[in-house]
């Protein structure tokens, strides 16, 4: 697997910049990781971020990302399918709650669980190619699922409405007698899933993600991966058959897909279709190449940035512009406005372009390099410093 | 897979475990006190929620909206010449805010996707505070947000949605649709139909594949085939399809000789265009002139279609022409700020934010329970449709509708439709429980 995509991001995955692969480095990671998600309603006001909503997508879009990195970061394939598994998820939950009722606990197992499996059909077929083929055959296979779902197989995903829980659904499990019918908004044991309260639990499960992505990193089987993405020739003729190894990374960054969507479902009882377009397959790339390929944190990173962005740009207009530059005379405001004007709003994507295209051409390793060549740079500023003072050099940590 | 959990010992998990409580056990902290509702308003402004579609297939409609309820916030707070408030028949609002509370908005894209506009919503609701949501130019959408809105304990006032769902199967006791809908359409269009084209037709029908469109195409069929019609065949287009081509062709062969487009906005603009180009209205099947017909009409959509619309029978729910008093008012006011007349998405958004406004002042309170009682059954003139009111059985209104035809010889590029007929509130109306459907109860929200 040599493709032109993985080739620049291979080489920064050695000198990746977080604490060294040691169980204590990781775990300052893990603390530092848990304290900054759970404390995401504090720090997140200052830039007008903090209301539940925008802080459950940046928890379920990092554990979409997280599990497209372990299949991406890892093995270098390139999946343009991963919407699918997302949308998936999304319309099993529903289901799950339709059926069995509002608690949220079997919605995200079977949501899970549908994203293994039918990432293991798609799996099977496409991971018999690499490279760009495979890029392409996940892509159809995704397209073809949004087709499905939009118009096909209407009566099971109620097509362009959108599927939704209804009063009169069956939800056996819920408790409907003496006139009360329950409401419908998923609940765990009880506890509704609205708010701070859905943003805790989106947490919680990104937290655990977190932790299972950061063992698989550090295991040999992260590593066997690791090899398949450096020259998986060589594996082959060492006599390894190296399928079975993508396919279980492909599973389960499908299941990571299927969770995300079932907390969307957690988080709103309700599955569309433009779930699985091909958009959204392009957007988790984005975050995961933005944030950096290969590294536990990046696409985290990149997930929440993209989202942060979107939200941002998305909702300004063109009025809000032209008040922002009334400070302006108008000859110089009103052409500034036009040409800003592109960038905001329904245009936030070109925003977005020409953010990926600055970080891929000057950062090709994302976020994370950025981060890691701004710390280099004050260690070796710091280690000139006491050079200079005492003469004598003292490690940097 | 075992290597994975290398490294997994009892008092890690233990760890985890009691990590993760604590965080579950966080959120106590942000619990608000049980005696208000969401959002009450404390300062010296109240907040609206402008939900309304700017990009996708109905983006001119919300384009529309948005300028409606600009309008709207200016004549709430007292500017321009005061708009219909002053032929509004309940005289509650002074032109001072609401309750004395100035009136200020945030919009949100919709996107005509109930995700996005779900999202839209809650951002409005969480983080900028709004005590209501109004707008939207799709059923699918208005359907998502009402049933978001209930949960969160804020009022929904529908924009453009007309789909029987929204105030049928679909209802809920924090929402309200001052549009009309299929249903009435379909009873409406039904005898002027059979009066136009005779009661021996056979209508083949393309609708768009979501819930407006699965409605509309019901009523429809059921009041024409009352009328004597037949029913060739009913085929679902994907919303925003943008080529219709593929299915207008088999509609010449199928032996129908009236072809339904149940599609709004951009898409009925381009299947019409292009069922015109296609020459269907040129031929003669069974003898008889090929028709088309659009139960939902607009003028922004029939200005977007131009030349094809002339001739062609539909329904709206208001049209910028009417020479009542409200009408005038209105069209006046928008057209002065704005330079051209308002469409029927306008005029329904405009109305439900004045409604919203007035029972506010009526219920002396913006708790959504009270200004939903205040709404339930409230009747009303002056606003544009004539005596109007909203049911308390379902939160819909029930008014007068306007079967229109496009005109033969438009005088301006606005003057594209004309009224042949306004079919009464009285042959309209329907038994609230026909469409299923609970109301339950209102909800304020923490």
């Amino acid at each position: 697997m040599s493709t032109a995509t993985a080739a620049p991001v291979s080489k920064a995955i050695p000198q990746v910049g977080e604490p060294k692969a040691t169980s204590k480095g990781d775990l300052m990671t893990l603390a530092i990781f848990i304290a900054v998600v759970l404390t995401a309603p504090i720090w997140a006001i200052p830039i007008g971020a903090g209301y539940p909503d925008l802080l459950q997508k940046f928890a379920i879009f990092g554990v979409f990302a997280i599990g497209f990195n372990i299949l991406f970061g890892l093995t270098g394939y390139l999946s343009f399918g991963h919407a699918a598994f997302l949308g998936g998820g999304s319309y099993i939950a529903v289901w799950s709650f339709k059926l069995l009722g509002m608690n949220i606990l079997p919605a995200v197992l079977f949501g899970t669980l549908f994203g293994g499996l039918f990432a293991l059909a798609i799996g099977f077929v496409a991971l018999r190619r690499s490279g760009i083929y495979f890029s392409i055959l996940t892509l159809a296979f995704a397209q073809m699922s949004y087709n499905l779902a939009y118009s096909v197989l209407t009566p099971v995903t109620n097509g362009e409405t959108g599927l939704r829980v209804l009063r009169d659904d069956p939800r056996i499990f819920d408790d409907k007698s003496g006139g009360y019918d329950g409401t419908l908004i998923g609940n765990l044991f009880g506890l509704e899933m609205t708010g701070y309260t859905a943003f805790y639990f989106c947490a919680s499960v990104l937290i655990i993600a977190f932790y299972i992505s950061q063992r698989i990193f550090r295991s040999p089987f992260g590593l066997m991966l690791r090899a398949i993405k450096n020259n998986q020739t060589r594996m082959k003729f060492t006599g390894l058959n190296t399928r079975p190894y993508a396919l279980t990374a492909f599973v389960i960054s499908g299941m990571y897909a299927g969770l995300a969507g079932s907390l969307m479902a957690v988080t709103d009882p309700l599955a569309g279709a433009e779930r699985m377009q091909w958009t959204a397959s392009g957007e988790v790339v984005l975050m995961t190449i933005l944030g950096g390929t290969g590294t536990l944190l990046g696409p985290i990173l990149g997930a929440v940035s993209i989202k942060y962005f979107e939200n941002i740009f998305s909702a300004y207009n063109k009025s809000q512009l032209l008040d922002t530059f009334s400070f302006l005379p108008d000859s110089i405001a009103e052409p500034l406005v036009s040409v800003l004007g592109l960038f905001v709003g329904e245009g936030w994507h070109l925003t977005l372009g020409v953010l990926f295209m600055l970080i891929v051409i000057y950062l090709p390793g994302g976020l994370m390099e950025g981060a890691r060549r701004v710390s280099a740079m004050l260690r070796k500023r710091k280690a000139e410093k006491t050079d200079a003072s005492s003469g004598q050099t003292t490690p940097a940590e | 897979m075992g290597d994975v959990l290398k490294g997994v010992n009892r008092r890690g998990v233990l760890k985890g475990g009691a990590a993760v409580g604590g965080a579950l056990a966080v959120p106590t902290i942000f619990t608000s006190n049980a005696w208000g509702y969401t959002n009450e308003p404390t300062g010296g402004s109240v907040t609206l929620g402008f939900n309304v579609p700017q990009t996708g297939p109905y983006a001119d409609e919300g384009a529309d909206e948005l300028r409606a309820y600009e309008l709207a916030v200016e004549h709430l707070n007292g500017g321009g010449d005061g708009g219909m408030l002053g032929t509004f028949s309940s005289k509650e609002l002074g032109g001072n805010g609401i309750l004395g509370k100035k009136v200020e908005y945030v919009t949100g894209d919709t996107q005509t996707k109930s995700d996005a506009a779900r999202s839209s919503a809650k951002r409005m609701v969480e983080k900028d505070g709004a005590i209501m949501i109004t707008g939207g130019s799709s059923s699918g959408v208005a359907v998502a947000v009402q049933a978001y809105c209930q949960e969160a304990g804020v009022i929904f006032m529908a924009g453009l949605t007309h789909s029987n769902d929204t105030t049928g199967k679909d209802k809920r006791a924090n929402g309200f649709r001052h549009f009309f809908n299929s249903y009435m359409s379909g009873a409406a269009l039904g005898p002027v139909l059979k009066n136009a084209y005779g009661s021996d037709r056979v209508a083949y029908h393309l609708t768009a594949d979501y819930n407006w469109g699965w409605t509309t195409e019901e009523s429809v069929k059921d009041f024409t085939e009352q009328q004597g019609w037949q029913t060739a065949a009913a085929v679902r287009t994907p919303l925003g399809a943008g080529d219709f081509s593929q299915y207008i062709t088999p509609v010449l062969n199928s032996g129908a000789d009236v072809l339904i487009l149940n599609h709004y906005g951009k898409d009925m603009v381009n299947s019409l265009t292009q069922a015109v180009q296609f020459g269907l209205r040129d031929k003669q099947v069974n003898g008889k002139d090929f028709a088309i017909v659009v139960p939902l009409y607009s003028r922004l959509m029939a200005q977007g279609a131009g030349e094809n619309v002339k001739g062609i029978y539909g329904s709206t729910n208001w049209h910028w022409s009417l020479q009542d008093e409200g009408s005038k008012a209105f069209v006046k006011s928008f057209g002065q700020k704005y330079g051209f007349p308002p469409s029927q998405a306008a005029h329904t958004c405009y109305v439900q934010a004045i409604l919203y406004a007035d029972a506010c002042q009526r219920a002396g309170s913006f708790r959504p329970s009270a200004v939903g009682a205040a709404l339930e059954g409230f009747s009303f003139d002056g606003l544009g449709n004539g005596p109007t009111e909203y049911r308390a059985e379902d939160h819909q209104c029930f008014k007068d509708v306007l079967v229109v035809k496009g005109k033969e010889n438009p005088t301006s590029k606005f003057d594209v439709l004309e009224v042949v007929e306004v079919t009464p509130r009285a042959k309209v109306e329907y038994d609230a429980s026909i469409f299923g459907g609970e109301l339950g109860e209102f909800n304020d929200g923490a």
